[in-house]
């Protein structure tokens, strides 16, 4: 188990050079410097002074010192000062690194069980009109832009029926505690999870299904029948664990494409998450924040990624951890 | 024995005939080239709709759908014939959709081929970069992108493409590994034919069914990034573009939403076409996978 845990962590450690190594790229391809940016705040200020600052932040040194420089600093979670917000980048995305996490749980695991539910349902009724109906609707939830479906679901649950708040993560100013308070989140969260997930929900309906009719042909699923175990306990015990490990897997591959979706859910919801301030970072070119986005972005990826394979190995009795 | 005798078999029907065929059987893959058909009609009459600019004022601002001739499709809050946007911004869509694949499948052939063709440390390296792209959220980088070089069409085609390579690189990838050891590319090498030769020459065209039938995939994703781009208000201001009519029709969604609602429509049935006759390809090129 330890040698397995240490294996993963090594295997990453390439992927997150590179990405350091790539910000880099793309912080040195953006036009203007830290200190172009520092003396853009200051109002200006003459040649000498521009210099001294240049080699203040190592700007003067050759490319592959500036690299260094900078990887260290990322590797302490140092990702430079923003001049928008007036604080470090890294508080400005901690600070929000919670929200977005708490929309992307919530999207996930609304998508991957109600997908498999349906997946499930669906295969148990191969070809029958109730499949045709899911599947129909599969193909139709995969093919609309969360953004618009945020948008319509505004105009009916907020605008036309006033049941749910149009945006934010809670009610401000909010006096809730305790249950209250949560489920004033909860109610903040439902229109913007729903419409970010429904497009995995259709990845994770149509792989369930597919995946259910693989394994109810397996030979172990026939002798669970012929044992003359119920049908509720066959799928429940025998088909659905085992046909979920490919949902799983796919999680590990989404998880990276949903935190990018938040940015456009999170801008259409007002959500104060990472996503609101990728895109605020873009308008405003604010590059050291966006940067910092990229980085800690993948870094999350990373870390949710080796959960999933743990998950993946705790379910699969055929794989151990070695 | 004299030549005459020489039975010559009558050539057996043609792979596009029989996979033509399969196609056809599928009556979901069938509809979606009807659709498609439908947004590239829509692409071709564009002029017709509208001569000049899609984005001039054409009627009073707020007309609701259904009630002017001029502007059967109702006007925007500043007076421009929705129409008409949808028309030209089909033009845009299947633009970006098309060229951003084209670039993606280029980066993904490069990087695969070589990486499957080669192996030991290059594609040790490849796969890791293939990795790292895998792992930046998609739309993040694409924003840092767009940030960087900009939001023309030209600029945001390429970011699109940057952004959308990975899957099929992995996708040649794995039918060069599998592909490299056969006869054919044996013999080829004792021909003396360099890596070039038989990387593009006999390897890629057998690699290449898998990755015609994810391009059109690709071309779905691209046309929701760039609509998503576009309704942030990061698209290129110049083109008529479905996703920014959706973003300018947000402020004024609670009254007309309508401006929201029809290019909402426009963008679904566009990326349903190109997600059905995918998998209506998939059948059609691998006929023993089991529906799905």
């Amino acid at each position: 188990m330890l040698s397995y845990l240490l294996r993963r962590i090594l295997q990453a450690v390439p992927v997150v050079l590179i990405i350091m190594i790539g910000t880099f790229l793309l912080l040195k391809l953006a036009p203007g410097d830290t200190v172009d940016a520092l003396v853009g705040d200051m109002g200006g200020a003459d040649p000498q002074v521009i210099a001294r600052l240049r080699a203040e932040y190592g700007l003067d040194q050759p490319v592959w010192v500036q690299l260094w420089i900078y990887m260290k600093k990322l590797a302490t979670f140092d990702f430079g000062w923003s001049f928008v917000h007036e604080q470090p980048v890294a508080t400005v995305l901690f600070d929000r690194l919670g929200n977005t996490l708490l929309l992307m749980v919530s999207s996930l695991l609304f998508a991957v069980s109600i997908g498999s539910l349906l997946g499930m349902i669906a295969a148990r009724k191969a070809y029958s009109l109730t499949d045709n109906i899911i599947s129909t609707l599969g193909l139709l939830f995969y093919a609309t832009p969360s953004f618009f479906l945020g948008l319509m679901m505004i105009v009916l649950f907020s605008v036309k029926l006033g049941w749910l708040p149009v945006g934010g993560i809670q009610t401000i100013p909010s006096f809730y505690t305790g249950w209250a308070y949560v489920w004033d989140i909860a109610r903040h969260l439902i229109m913007p999870t729903a419409s970010l997930s429904l497009i995995y929900l259709a990845l994770y309906m149509r792989l369930m299904r597919t995946s259910v009719l693989e394994v109810a042909e397996l030979d172990y699923v026939r002798t669970a029948r012929a044992k003359g175990a119920s049908e509720m306990r066959i799928m429940i015990h025998h088909i659905a664990r085992n046909a979920l490990l490919p949902v799983i897997t796919l999680l590990g591959v989404q998880f990276s494409t949903i935190l990018g979706g938040s940015v456009v859910i999170e801008t259409v919801f007002s959500i104060p998450g990472l996503g609101q301030l990728a895109y605020q970072a873009v308008i405003q070119r604010d590059m050291n924040v966006l940067m910092g986005l990229v980085f800690l972005s993948s870094l999350v990826v990373i870390v949710v990624n080796f959960l999933i394979d743990l998950l993946y190995a705790s379910l699969d009795s055929r794989i151990e951890l070695s | 024995m004299s030549l005459v005798e020489t039975h010559i078999e009558a050539a057996p029907p043609s792979g596009w005939s029989e996979m033509w065929r399969r196609y056809r059987r599928n009556r979901a893959a069938v509809l979606g080239l009807i659709l498609l058909v439908l947004v590239l009609l829509m692409a071709a009459t564009a002029g017709l709709v509208e001569p000049d600019d899609p984005l001039r004022r054409a009627g009073e601002p707020l007309t609701p759908p259904f009630t002017s001739l001029a502007t059967p499709l109702g006007t925007d809050q500043l007076g421009r014939d929705i129409l008409a946007g949808i028309f030209h911004g089909a033009r845009t869509s299947l633009l970006i959709g098309i060229t951003s694949t084209v670039i993606a499948i280029s980066i993904g052939i490069l990087v695969g081929a070589i990486s499957g063709y080669f192996g030991g440390w290059i594609d040790d390296v490849l796969m890791r970069i293939t990795e790292a792209f895998q792992t930046i959220p998609n739309f993040v980088l694409l924003l840092a992108l767009v940030a960087i070089m900009g939001s023309s069409l030209e600029n945001m085609i390429l970011a699109i493409g940057i952004v959308s390579w990975t899957a099929p690189a992995r996708l040649v990838r794995a039918e060069f590994l599998s592909l490299r050891g056969r006869e054919f590319v044996e013999a080829a090498r004792n021909l003396g034919v360099s890596d070039a030769g038989i990387i593009f020459r006999e390897i890629l065209p057998n690699a290449l069914p898998p990755v015609i039938v994810f391009a059109s995939v690709i071309m779905a994703i691209s046309i929701l990034l760039e609509s998503a781009l576009a309704f942030l208000g990061l698209g290129d201001p110049n083109y008529a573009s479905w996703g920014n009519m959706i973003g300018m029709g947000r402020s004024v969604l609670r009254t007309d939403w309508y401006c929201v609602a029809i290019p909402g429509i426009a963008i679904i049935i566009t990326v349903l076409a190109f997600s059905l006759i995918g998998e209506g390809l998939n059948e059609a090129v691998n006929p023993r996978q089991k529906k799905s």
